[in-house]
């Protein structure tokens, strides 16, 4: 995969400023515990868009409302025009079949060979006789540069960069118009969080894709994103592009980057 | 600084045992029916995506297959060694009064009407619910449960249905087997060791065993079968907290599973008798 060849980005040809995703005023408790307190953010279809913040601020929970494996206490969230807080089961599965996610760790079937697992959505979704799933399963591993050998392996037979890559596989072989990232750096080394992030560009210059990235990497939020949130104590407190981010005066964006750019 | 130290708040009372046994018990019986609750929600969704395309048979078939055929070999063995124990102790007790004659028929009614349905159970029970529950619990705490979710694909449905459909199909069927191994083993003890005539033994157990005790094997079996698989899969579908939780579950599906069985088979009792 080739790298961007400018860190500046914006929605891709083709692409509008039409809100992806929007979220409005979410908020979620569990038990005694408020973990979303009044959200409100818009994802630009095309645009990648990472939602940065410390570890229990709410990220992954703000991640699975945008695509409806948890339901908010109030709030709406708008997928591509459509509010999907009041659907049932049945229109979910319509409105997931626009959605790829990269879990944190993969979550591959560890019943199912690497092959079986990125074949799944196409067995599922598309009437494609065998020999063309085959087809496409082998150039989408291609593109992750996963070699031939890897096909017949099991989850558990490969390393943590190669799972996530077949989870980004299996997560972008529909085609899907949103792919979102839950920690796709975490527990990582820096080459292989280099070829994530790489992986992440090219899904969104290449298939066009609206990218979510969940992450406390810093160095990997700005690689990728032409926006960035940030959550702390259950709000968005800045959210813009990432050099505003970076002049950003609200004490835990400050706090949260120095830790960074402190040493660097 | 000031010269005064605040006063030590006096530590909180201990709760006395009987407060603590209350306490405990209301807890248990919260947890209890919501248990209870998740368990009849749960029946709901499988009854309803059961009937809903699409149908997926190969995920049945493999079900079928771990549930019952994989359990022959254990239920086979268990069912000749309970006819052939059976046999032996009811046979002792017979001959106190010379009446030898009834031991097929005690063996029949008794494996036909409870152990074979009970005992099938069990043996399902530990070894295909247990592996049920560890590998939805495994699959729930690594995310795969979401993952199949973000995929359009419905858990219940692809992962619940099957299993429960094998319980409900499968148990009855390994009923039948248990009582069929069961009465061999019992011929083999009562004619082979004891000296009953085989036409004594065949015709007193014709003469007693009416379709009405099979069937009430069948159905305690469908229903023992249904219950099972439904709480294995319901604490394996809800399991959390890494490793620990799938193991904490899986022992709590064991135990609810085993208690569920005698209950059911004595409300079902009442309901036939």
């Amino acid at each position: 995969m080739a790298a961007p060849e400018s860190t500046s980005r914006g929605p891709g040809p083709g692409t509008s400023a039409t809100p992806m995703i929007e979220i409005v005023d979410l908020h979620k408790t569990f038990g005694e515990t408020k973990v979303l307190t009044g959200i409100n953010l818009k994802v630009p279809a095309g645009s990648t868009c990472v939602i940065l913040g410390g570890s229990g601020s709410g990220k992954t929970v703000l991640m699975k409302h945008m695509i409806g494996l948890l339901k908010p206490d109030s709030g709406k969230v708008i997928i591509d025009g459509e509010d999907i807080v009041p659907m049932g089961a049945r229109q979910l599965q319509q409105v997931r079949n626009k959605f790829g996610m990269v879990f944190q760790a993969a979550a591959l079937f560890d019943s199912m060979t690497v092959f079986e697992n990125v074949a799944f959505p196409l067995r599922e979704h598309t009437k494609d006789p065998e020999d063309v799933i085959h087809q496409k399963v082998r150039a989408r591993l291609d593109l992750m540069g996963l070699k031939p050998e890897v096909e017949g392996k099991f989850p558990s037979d490969l390393s943590g960069g190669m799972r996530k890559r077949v989870g980004l596989a299996r997560a972008t072989i529909l085609g899907p118009k949103i792919v979102l990232y839950d920690e796709p750096t975490t527990g990582l080394d820096p080459i292989t969080t280099d070829y994530v992030d790489e992986m992440i560009l090219a899904a969104q210059k290449g298939l066009g894709v609206t990218s979510v990235v969940i992450s406390h990497d810093i160095a990997s939020a700005f690689n990728v994103a032409d926006q960035i949130a940030f959550l702390s104590k259950g709000v968005i407190v800045e959210n813009g592009p990432p050099d505003q981010l970076r002049e950003s005066q609200h004490p835990a964006v400050k706090v949260f980057l120095q830790t960074w750019f402190g040493k660097n | 600084m000031t010269s005064q130290t605040p006063s030590n708040p006096a530590p909180a009372r201990e709760p006395g045992i009987l407060t603590q046994s209350i306490s405990n018990f209301g807890k248990g019986l919260i947890d209890g029916v919501n248990t209870l609750g998740g368990l009849m929600m749960m029946l709901a969704d499988v009854a309803r995506w059961s009937v809903r395309r699409p149908f997926r048979m190969a995920n049945l078939f493999a079900q079928l297959d771990f549930v019952g055929v994989g359990s022959i070999f254990i239920v086979s063995l268990t069912g000749t060694f309970t006819g052939m124990v059976f046999a032996l102790q009811t046979s002792e007790a017979f001959a106190l009064f010379d009446a030898e004659s009834l031991v097929g028929p005690t063996v029949a009614l008794t494996l036909s009407r409870e152990l074979a349905a009970v005992f099938s159970a069990l043996m399902v029970t530990m070894r295909a619910g247990s592996a049920m529950c560890t590998e939805l619990g495994t699959m729930r705490v690594t995310e795969q449960v979401d993952a199949l979710e973000t995929m359009a694909v419905n858990p219940v449905q692809y992962l619940l249905v099957p299993r429960v459909l094998a319980g409900l199909l499968m148990v009855p069927a390994l009923t039948m087997l248990f009582l069929t191994t069961g009465m061999v083993g019992a011929y083999l003890i009562a004619v082979g060791t004891l000296g009953i005539s085989p036409g004594t033994f065949i015709s007193r157990t014709q003469q007693w065993l009416v379709p009405a005790d099979i069937y009430e094997g069948l159905s305690k079996g469908a229903v023992f079968g249904l219950s099972v698989a439904l709480i294995c899969c319901y604490k394996g579908f809800n399991a959390s907290g890494g490793a620990k939780g799938v193991g904490q579950a899986t022992t709590e599906a064991m135990v609810s599973s085993a208690l569920s069985i005698f209950i059911l088979d004595f409300i079902l009792g009442i309901i036939w008798h």
